[in-house]
């Protein structure tokens, strides 16, 4: 079977515009989190006033009338996707021939939550000013498949569009999937990833009812702070990662760049509960070991793990001892939502970056806010500074509400 | 009551905001759809934004008949 390679990637994230400023932005040890700024937060009191919100405002990026038909998780999506596909070589000019077949070309990209920012600001027009305050447009920026469309749309792709939906997963539920496409055959290169904008009173008000978002509303940069002893759960953020991925033979044909491979892919799930992960760390566990094992490799060559870890009291211990179960006491872990926040439905798109990047520069970020480790987790976690490492291979773990584990294995 | 000029010139800028076409584009002989490659959501957004602006009731058969920027500085001069 071909391997899947990827030839670029980009990102939109609260610690850059575009990847190599997010991948700068966590080795040099910085902070996306921030005061929570938004209009409602005059009138709606919340226990949270911290988020992770965009270094840069895609409406400053995007053309004014492209950015007013597009709600914001398809306005990141579709930033981070231009970039990974100039990055990928596969921009041409207008009226030239395209790199690829347009039939063997798809999309995968989905969000967690998706357009919910627009859903509420169109309610309140109609509630206000009835029908004729309605954008026409409403549909298309609400429903969660827009920001793939919007992308085929963008770069000619008719070989299929796909939105997977697996909350905090889906970013990595994504890759996993094209990774199967093109495994199959199906076509020839895939553009996937995760997005997600979805930062508004009721989803704050959602999670902090659910009982996961930190409060450390007076310190917000130190309020993510995976495998720490003082963490109390995690930081909303926002921001998208897109890849693109090719059969190698198509890739080489072309003269690429390869930046890294995603070797193997695992997905499963809990059937536990409908947020909580399962304590014994199954689902999670198998997860792993199929990435492993359908990149043809053994737990022992697995030298990092780019992990979920959202910074709740429960999920980062859990995650370390299916870590340590699964694959052995040995791979050093880091979580980049310390630094990120959570992206939700773009973490593991731009998770997944990081893991690659760290495999091709021999490099490891370090888990921000990382000082006291908790003692239930026995692993080797990065901090204070990024480590340099050579890699066989680095797994990612996303996992998500509604019980999805989905692990991505990358190697050279 | 606007003239059929000032019509076109308020009908232009609706198009630029909408659709993001130069005013100067927006010439009476244009067709909306074949000229200036607005769409039919668009083309909604324009006429409910044209009602607010000229006080006129654009009712969706009759925005199926005004194919041409002229078509609809006319109607509008017609009904408003």
């Amino acid at each position: 079977m071909t391997d899947v390679v990827v030839t670029g990637y980009g990102a939109t994230t609260p610690l850059g515009g575009d990847a190599q400023s997010t991948w700068d932005g966590l080795l040099a040890g910085k902070s996306g989190v921030g005061e929570l700024r938004a209009e409602w937060t005059d009138r709606i009191d919340l226990p949270v006033s911290i988020a992770a919100q965009l270094a840069v405002e895609p409406t400053d990026v995007l053309p004014r009338v492209q950015a007013r038909r597009m709600d914001r998780a398809e306005q990141v999506a579709v930033i981070a996707a231009r970039e990974a596909w100039a990055h990928a070589g596969l921009a041409v000019e207008e009226g030239a021939d395209p790199k690829v077949d347009p039939t063997r070309l798809a999309v995968i990209v989905g969000a967690g939550i998706g357009g919910v920012t627009t859903l509420l600001d169109q309610d309140d027009a109609l509630e206000a000013g009835g029908l004729r305050k309605v954008t026409p447009l409403v549909v298309p920026m609400l429903m969660p498949n827009g920001p793939a469309a919007l992308i085929s749309l963008e770069i000619n792709a008719q070989g299929g569009v796909h939105a997977p939906a697996s909350a905090c997963a889906t970013g990595a539920e994504a890759m996993a999937w094209a990774w199967r496409l093109l495994k199959a055959g199906e076509v020839d290169v895939v553009v996937a990833g995760g997005t997600e904008a979805c930062i508004a009173p009721i989803t704050v008000a959602g999670f902090v009812q659910a009982r996961t978002l930190s409060q450390r509303n007076d310190a917000p940069q130190a309020a993510s702070r995976p495998f720490d002893a003082g963490r109390d759960g995690f930081v909303i953020g926002e921001g998208a990662g897109i890849v693109v991925l090719e059969r190698r033979e198509f890739a080489e044909a072309r003269g690429a760049t390869i930046h890294g491979t995603l070797a193997g892919i695992g997905m499963t799930s809990d059937a536990h509960h409908i947020t909580a992960p399962d304590p014994n760390g199954g689902g999670q566990g198998r997860a792993m070991l199929a990435a492993v094992r359908t990149a043809g490799l053994q737990p022992s060559d697995v030298g990092h793990v780019n992990c979920h870890a959202t910074s709740t009291v429960v999920g980062d211990v859990g995650e370390a001892a299916a870590i340590k179960k699964a694959l052995g006491d040995h791979p050093v872990l880091t979580a980049p939502k310390g630094a990120l926040g959570h992206l939700v439905g773009g973490a593991g798109a731009v998770e997944g970056i990081v893991a690659l990047l760290s495999v091709r520069d021999g490099i490891i970020p370090a888990t921000l806010n990382l000082e006291n480790k908790d003692e239930k987790v026995e692993l080797d976690v990065v901090a204070g500074e990024p480590r340099k490492m050579e890699l066989t291979a680095a797994v990612n773990n996303s996992f998500g509400f509604g019980g999805h584990n989905a692990s991505l294995l990358f190697t050279k | 009551m606007a003239d059929s000029t000032e019509i076109l010139a308020g009908l232009a800028e609706i198009v630029e905001e909408v659709a993001g076409i130069d005013t100067a584009e927006v010439s009476a002989d244009k067709s909306f759809v074949d000229d200036l490659d607005i769409d039919s959501l668009s083309m909604v957004e324009i006429a409910v934004q044209a009602e607010d602006k000229f006080g006129v009731k654009i009712p969706d058969d009759q925005l199926a008949e005004l194919k041409t920027v002229g078509d609809a500085v006319s109607y509008i001069e017609k009904n408003q």
